[in-house]
């Protein structure tokens, strides 16, 4: 089972930007170690929730046949805490997108607050410069992710691409 | 408008401290990017971004960093090196680089030293002059 750092969609405009949000709760076991008497969600943990949406917002705008994969992060600074109950805003956009990789731009916010900068480099390992081979299989997009964009798209909030890229 | 080179060398050197995580003074004219300040390939992708970025320019993949289309060709290159075509090609692909040096061995592992500050500085100042 995948690990799963964003709870849905609200936003979602193909090819430019992506808005997600994530519900941060007690019951995620982690929280009890990081750190005991202070629960707070890891920076790690809310650069895979960017991770996540940007990578969705990557992959969509290739409709899905790239395999996109975090290649670098290039920037990470952080503000403020994030706590049990806090429910966070992840707003990513593609500042640029190319056939061998993509870069993104993105901040975690909530309510007011700003929390997190986070600009992110990924690569689709199918055009890499080294000629290596992977499996044929998008075993980067399975079917939970694609899950989550169809509810937004239902929605009404969203665009999904006109057409083939 | 011409930019002066030394405005070049310095945004060039921000562009490089952003993502290369290196310190302003390392960044010197000679510094191979991959030698001396560590980069890796996706750290050139992540360089073209923002170097396209920084000076409003388009870089066309492989004009600043040829590779791959050197390497993959049987007649460019001849056990492990650069054949007399391979290196005629190169100096075509990269006339902002001084590639004497690089001759007397031109070993493919080695070709990444080519890639020096001075070569994005001149290579920069070419497209910017162009426009």
């Amino acid at each position: 089972m995948r690990w799963i750092w964003i709870d849905k969609f609200v936003e979602f405009h193909s090819g430019q930007s992506a808005v997600a949000v994530k519900n941060v709760t007690l019951a995620e076991e982690h929280l009890h170690d990081h750190f005991p008497g202070f629960p707070v969600m890891p920076e790690s943990l809310m650069i895979e929730s960017m991770a996540q949406t940007s990578g969705i917002l990557v992959g969509e705008a290739r409709n899905f046949k790239e395999k996109v994969i975090l290649a670098k992060i290039r920037k990470a600074v952080f503000f403020d805490y994030v706590r049990p109950g806090d429910t966070i805003k992840i707003d990513a956009k593609i500042e640029s997108i190319t056939p061998e990789a993509a870069s993104t731009t993105g901040r975690i916010t909530c309510g007011d607050k700003l929390i997190a900068e986070i600009d992110l480099m990924f690569s689709h390992i199918d055009q890499n410069l080294a000629g290596k081979e992977f499996p044929k299989e998008n075993f980067v997009f399975t079917g939970m992710f694609e899950s989550l964009l169809r509810d937004v798209l239902i929605a009404g909030a969203g665009q999904k691409s006109e057409q083939d890229r | 408008m011409a930019v002066s080179r030394d405005k070049i060398f310095q945004q060039v050197q921000g562009v490089l401290v952003d993502a290369l995580g290196v310190d302003d003074n390392e960044v010197t004219p000679q510094a191979t990017l991959m030698g001396d300040l560590g980069a890796e390939s996706i750290d050139f992708l992540d360089i073209v971004f923002r170097l396209e970025k920084t000076f409003g320019i388009k870089i066309p993949r492989e004009e600043l960093f040829p590779a791959e289309s050197l390497m993959n060709n049987p007649q460019l290159v001849s056990n492990g090196k650069l054949t007399k075509a391979g290196l005629a090609e190169l100096r075509n692909r990269i006339p902002h680089t001084d590639i004497a040096a690089f001759e007397n061995d031109p070993d493919i592992n080695k070709l990444g030293n080519l890639f020096t500050v001075n070569a994005i500085v001149n290579y920069v100042e070419r497209k910017l002059n162009a426009a």
